[in-house]
């Protein structure tokens, strides 16, 4: 305490602080990365079952991958926000830290969440399912990519406001699903382009929706959430 | 120029049932404010404007004399004990004391942390996950989390709670020690958990 | 009261002129409307399905930026015209999308074809539906405001992405969509005879103002609701 530190200091200290009790708690817990991989497992082998062997065209099966991915993080996205509501932690963290910092940590824990979940259903979609190709793999990086850190950022906004309401659970994806949809529409667009193997360049207009879609609704969230936050 | 604590026409309501309205008061460097009243006469409700985590309703709390603050000298401030404030179980007792110094945005210095768990003689469970603590213990160990900063304003709820002879030994001995150096308040509705103030809110009164 | 007088006059010859004044090939005389081969009729629509539609984007930004003025000052009667809005958009949001799945089923051959300007209903239509999902979620008045206002703003800054991403992605049948041949874009350009934009622009006043008037009696008794409710 004797050194002045600046302020900035301390806000990336606190929203490391955040960040890094979450990932240790759910190290310890793993709460919501056992949802995850288990809903991401299921999901897959469901699709496995329905198909049948028999496949599918690249354009249903691109769709198909982000409908697991939009669902997976449906299950274990909100965790970060519901367990402090539901443990009475919120109040602790009110006092002890600025909303700026909570939101900032929680965004972080939740795009490393989210790319982690994103990460899982691709490879185990590429291993499993049959007739899913990707010609253009810059194009598919680019989309699973941005795709997840879009994911992130609404759905930890999102998080932040059904922690508040009485129905965390059911709640999440209906309020998450009409923000989700100009992004998820992209996304699937954007991986058909990369079955179809598109050049690079015709993917150039979706990856700008992609970006500032994460832009807009990053800021939005951090001007608005101290009001979501605080009682 | 001293430091002190403002209200100006607080009031609060849930759902238009009013908890309390005009509550005007106000106290200084080396005094204690006593919040009285009954179960349900919203000592709590407050409290937690007092220390910023409630928006009243209408009006405002007001710091002088404190500097210019931001968004984290203003939370320095405060150092809060309640029964409703949780602590992050899965971790030990040093773990939260690090915790909550770096949510503070600060380097947590371990050895004082350890001075403030002997302190509420709790060094012997330093390592022990919190889960496994009892009420007193837990309560013992919010002392720790409070005081770890040096808060210039100490705010107790129901200070005794859970606390054996010994405990309560050691908060009297807080409790002095702060009106030496900054601001007290003490919510309560047993008289007999303290010993002097200078100024009251009786929410019985008002309710 | 002079509003509902001028309410009541203007609609009355809208639905009159509307539905009233011939169509016939070769206009001859002031009142006549063109037909357009195709569609005779079932052109009428444009009156009374593109004001609805209006109507519920407009109550849709209408209870955005009563949101946003109850969050900077946390008064009540903001949160209710924000409610109130929103319930006359979902309404209106309905009527939008029944009539036109009726009208698409006659003229386009089905109830539902995913068109761009479907889905943007069918988007708001699911973003009324979350936002009275929340409400009902919420118990306490102060959070149930707050947590309302701010989804519905995060929700007004993410739907205009639409403009850009259909479209990409799918053509429409809707006039100023991809693939029309007078040229795609947001802004269509009507291709309507002088007396049919004269009826139609008097169409999309009357329903702003029918939208002002139902809004005002909405919050009217949801105020007085309000201060008759038992309190707690």
């Amino acid at each position: 305490m004797s050194v002045r530190e600046t302020t900035t200091l301390r806000w990336i200290r606190a929203s490391l602080a955040v960040f890094l009790k979450d990932w240790r708690s759910e190290l310890r817990t793993r709460y919501a990365m056992s949802a995850l991989v288990m809903f991401v497992v299921t999901t897959i082998s469901i699709i496995l079952f329905s198909l049948g062997g028999e496949g599918a065209s690249p354009e249903v099966l691109a769709g198909m991958l982000w409908v697991v991915i939009f669902f997976a993080a449906m299950s274990g996205l909100s965790r970060t926000f519901v367990m402090e509501e539901e443990r009475g932690t919120g109040m602790t963290l009110q006092l002890l830290t600025p909303p700026g910092a909570v939101f900032a940590g929680k965004l972080l824990f939740n795009l490393v969440l989210g790319a982690g979940l994103t990460l899982l259903t691709v490879v185990l979609y590429a291993f499993f399912i049959n007739g899913f190709i990707v010609r253009t793999l810059s194009i598919f990086l680019l989309t699973i990519a941005l795709g997840s850190v879009g994911l992130a950022a609404a759905s930890t906004i999102i998080a932040a406001i059904i922690a508040r309401a009485n129905t965390k659970g059911t709640l999440y994806p209906v309020l998450s699903f009409p923000i989700l949809l100009p992004l998820l529409m992209t996304v699937i667009n954007a991986t058909r382009l990369a079955s179809d193997g598109a050049p690079l360049g015709e993917a150039a207009g979706e990856f700008q929706i992609l970006i500032s879609y994460i832009v807009v609704v990053i800021t939005v969230s951090t001007l608005l959430f101290e009001y979501i936050w605080k009682d | 120029m001293a430091l002190r604590l403002v209200t100006h026409g607080l009031r609060k309501a849930f759902n238009r049932r009013i908890v309390f309205e005009n509550i005007d008061t106000s106290v200084s460097e080396g005094e204690t404010l006593l919040i009285a009243g009954r179960n349900g006469s919203g000592k709590s409700t407050l409290v937690k404007i007092l220390c910023d985590v409630l928006s009243p309703s209408q009006g405002s709390v007001d710091i002088t004399g404190a500097g210019p603050l931001n968004a984290f000298t203003r939370k320095a401030l405060f150092g809060l004990v309640s029964p409703y404030l949780q602590l992050y179980d899965e971790f030990s007792a040093m773990e939260n004391l690090q915790l909550a110094a770096a949510l503070r945005g600060l380097h947590g210095d371990a050895r004082i942390h350890e001075e403030l768990l002997a302190r509420v003689a709790l060094d012997p469970k330093r390592a022990d996950p919190v889960h496994g603590f009892s009420s007193g213990m837990k309560q013992r160990l919010k002392y720790a989390l409070a005081l770890a900063h040096h808060p210039r304003i100490l705010i107790l709820d129901e200070p005794m709670s859970n606390l054996d002879a010994d405990g309560m030994t050691i908060v009297r001995g807080i409790m002095t020690e702060q009106r030496t150096r900054g601001i007290l308040v003490v919510a309560t509705n047993d008289l007999s958990d303290i010993d002097v103030h200078e100024r009251k809110v009786d929410l019985n009164v008002r309710a | 009261m002079t509003l509902r007088i001028l309410l009541g006059v203007l609609l009355t010859l809208v639905i009159v002129a509307a539905l009233g004044l011939p169509m016939v090939q070769h206009p001859q005389h002031w009142y006549e409307f063109p037909s357009i081969p195709g569609l005779e009729e079932k052109a009428r629509i444009i009156f009374f399905h593109v004001p609805t539609a209006w109507l519920s984007v407009m109550a849709f930004i209408t209870s955005m930026i009563y949101g946003i003025r109850y969050l900077r000052r946390k008064d009540p009667m903001d949160d209710l015209t924000s409610a109130s809005a929103a319930g006359l958009g979902l309404l209106f949001c309905v009527l939008a999308t029944v009539t036109g799945a009726i009208w698409a089923k006659f003229n386009w051959g089905s109830y539902w074809n995913w068109d761009p300007r479907e889905t943007s209903i069918f988007v708001l239509l699911l973003i009324y539906g979350a936002y009275f999902s929340l409400r009902a979620a919420v118990e306490v008045e102060e959070k149930r405001a707050t947590l309302s206002s701010v989804y519905s703003i995060i929700a007004a800054v993410t739907v205009p992405f639409f403009v850009f991403i259909m479209p990409r992605i799918m053509t429409g049948l809707h006039p100023g969509a991809k693939g029309d041949p007078d040229g795609a874009g947001p802004v269509i350009e009507f291709k309507m005879s002088l007396n049919m934009r004269v009826v139609f622009f008097s169409s999309l006043i009357a329903f702003t103002l029918l939208f002002l008037w139902m809004l005002s009696l909405r919050v009217r008794t949801a105020r007085l609701e309000y201060h008759h409710q038992p309190k707690g």
